[in-house]
């Protein structure tokens, strides 16, 4: 076993060790390459696999029927694969969420980066910290023992388990997100133009919104793109809330989102209706490209700008 | 300053999160020793047949039920362990398609989830009744209603019934709390009260334990569960084949003697005048016997024998 020079690379200078050095080099390399192919590799399998087992479904119950199909009974009889409720839902329960979310997430998010304390923003930050690290299960088991029956009572519902419930839950789930992203965005702009700004004459809060906002737009876009995502990816917390019901969407009602459609029927599924749900999960595929490609322009011009 | 803090809050959560498991805790790993133990008794029984038995060897076909594959998956699995060089295999077709495969002599065994009509018979299958499933009505504990008629649920579940005044309740909405699209419990329970495709639910759940959590915490809710899986945490309905018939408690007795209405059995169909194949007798006995009791309460139906 011969001594592999360590601390010594300027010593060595003998033609041997050096063909060895280049050899560990480019081995290292290619262990490093491989590394990062692993990723791009799964991705490519995930996107072929959805697409080559997605296709069969849509084409056999047809492209607009199964996208604009308003009833879904996929194991009735005569079974109907209408995904309309599913993707309306989740459009609906996100923009709820987006909604509530982020007028809130905004502002603790200019509190955060320009107006608090050191102390307090260190106490708030550490709680959307821990927020953001709590299992996607304990929101849903919390909202299924004390949202749900609060529905219930508040709007004397025979039950509470309904897309209100579930916009709630997700607009809880997307705020570390807002907050954390808009906060980044905002201590990032420059001082001086803060400064520029208040030596003019505007009070803080006018510099703020005036000034701080606007620079940091893209970045504050940036993170309700990124709740956006996580709403519509969220399959476990709304599973427990929304009741599952294939309902068009209606505040007050029972409704099943597209992740909830895949969860909930999967495990019993066969045939038509279990390609049927592949199909569901390569629509819900394509709207979280579509959101991750927005977040990649809007990432893009904010560091243009 | 915000490390202590962080792990402060960190450290209550935690609290919060042990507090809340203790209770459930122990009764789970109660029931996780009791089934250990029978287990253990079930291998003690079966080393000392193992000598007899490992010399079998063949096929047993068997076609039909898609709601006995939970059982099935049960019986074949233990009696691979009995019997290694057995090969059974299980076709999900449907009841009438495994019943006609057996007249045809197709497969050794049609599986079927209802009881033979009587033409069945005459073409040359006899039925032997291993186990029947018998699904019980819940609601919640604070319901005064403590009987229904087998009428008054098919109306509930449609949704012609909407209120619990109506069936002699107190004045409250009804929540009906189902299965999703495929459940083996949310097939039973259509078929057996005629409501296939027509049931209009509040809340489809993907478990028997999430319905009745969710039954017993809404106040109008009634959900349908297999028997197994009753306890205290909600009520279940006495049941009235009809008007004039006596209201029947959901209990092993009443679906084994067939006093409660909404139960089926399940059902191996045999050729009435070949007999079955060595391997597929052994199967037969085994499925007959004391020993595959504890795999028909497993899979949440009762054992006939």
């Amino acid at each position: 076993m011969q001594h592999f020079p360590k601390g010594s690379e300027q010593n060595s200078t003998a033609p041997k060790t050096k063909g060895i050095r280049t050899a560990f080099e480019k081995g290292m390399n290619i262990l490093f390459f491989l590394c990062g192919a692993v990723a791009v590799l799964f991705v490519l399998f995930i996107s072929i696999y959805l697409i080559v087992s997605g296709i069969p479904a849509i084409r056999e119950i047809g492209l607009t029927d199964f996208l604009f199909g308003d009833t879904w009974k996929s194991t009735s009889k005569d079974p109907q694969f209408g995904i309309l409720p599913f993707i309306l839902t989740s459009v609906y329960g996100t923009a709820g969420a987006i909604i509530i979310g982020v007028p809130i997430g905004f502002l603790t998010a200019v509190f955060l980066a320009k107006l608090a304390s050191p102390r307090v923003a260190a106490v708030i930050r550490t709680a959307v910290e821990l927020l953001s690290g709590i299992p996607s299960v304990v929101y849903g088991l919390i909202g299924m023992t004390v949202l749900v029956p609060a529905i219930r009572t508040t709007f004397q519902l025979a039950s509470g388990a309904t897309l209100l419930a579930a916009i709630v839950v997700l607009a809880v789930m997307v705020l570390p997100y807002i907050i954390s992203v808009s906060e980044t965005a905002l201590t990032a702009v420059p001082k001086e133009y803060e400064e520029a700004s208040l030596a003019l004459g505007a009070t803080e809060i006018e510099t703020y919104f005036r000034v701080s906002v606007p620079a940091a737009s893209s970045g504050i876009a940036a993170s309700v793109v990124l709740g956006v995502g996580r709403a519509i990816g969220e399959a476990m917390a709304v599973m427990m809330v929304a009741g599952n019901v294939p309902n068009m969407p209606s505040l007050l009602e029972s409704v099943r989102f597209l992740t909830t459609a895949v969860a909930s029927e999967m495990s019993y599924a066969s045939g038509l209706q279990r390609q049927a749900l592949f199909s569901i999960a390569l629509v819900l595929f394509l709207f979280i490209m579509m959101i991750n490609a927005a977040l990649a322009i809007l990432l893009k011009k904010g560091k243009k700008s | 300053m915000k490390r202590a803090l962080s792990l402060l809050l960190a450290a209550v959560l935690c609290t919060g999160m042990f507090a809340g498991c203790a209770g459930t805790e122990n009764t789970s790993s109660a029931a996780a020793s009791t089934a250990e133990e029978s287990k253990a008794e079930e291998s003690k029984t079966e080393e000392s047949a193992a000598d007899a038995t490992a010399d079998l060897s063949g096929t047993v076909s068997t076609n039909g039920s898609t709601s006995m594959e939970e059982v099935m998956m049960g019986l074949t699995e233990y009696f691979k362990e009995k019997y290694p060089n057995v090969t059974v295999t299980y076709d999900p077709t449907g009841s009438g398609t495994g019943i006609q495969q057996a007249t045809a002599g197709s497969c050794d065994i049609g599986l079927s989830s209802r009881a033979l009509k009587d033409e069945e018979k005459e073409a040359g299958v006899t039925e032997t009744v291993v186990a029947k499933d018998g699904i019980a009505i819940v609601v919640n504990k604070e319901n005064t209603v403590t009987e229904l008629t087998v009428d008054q649920i098919t109306k509930i579940a449609t949704g012609e019934i909407t209120n619990w005044s109506e069936v002699g309740g107190a004045d409250m909405e009804i929540a009906f709390i189902g299965r999703e699209a495929g459940s083996g419990t949310r097939g039973a329970f259509e078929e057996l009260t005629g409501t296939e495709d027509a049931c209009s639910y509040n809340q489809e759940l993907t478990s028997t334990g999430a319905v009745r959590t969710a039954v017993s915490t809404t106040p109008g809710g009634i959900g349908y569960i297999s028997l197994s899986s009753l306890d205290d945490s909600v009520n279940a309905l006495k049941v009235k084949a009809d008007d004039a018939s006596p209201a029947v408690e959901c209990s092993e007795e009443t679906v084994l003697d067939g006093s409660y209405p909404i139960q089926r059995p399940f059902v191996f169909a045999t050729k009435t005048d070949a007999p079955l194949s060595e391997a597929a007798q052994a199967f037969y006995d085994f499925a007959l016997s004391a020993e595959a009791a504890q795999i028909y309460s497993d899979a949440g139906v009762v054992p006939a024998n």
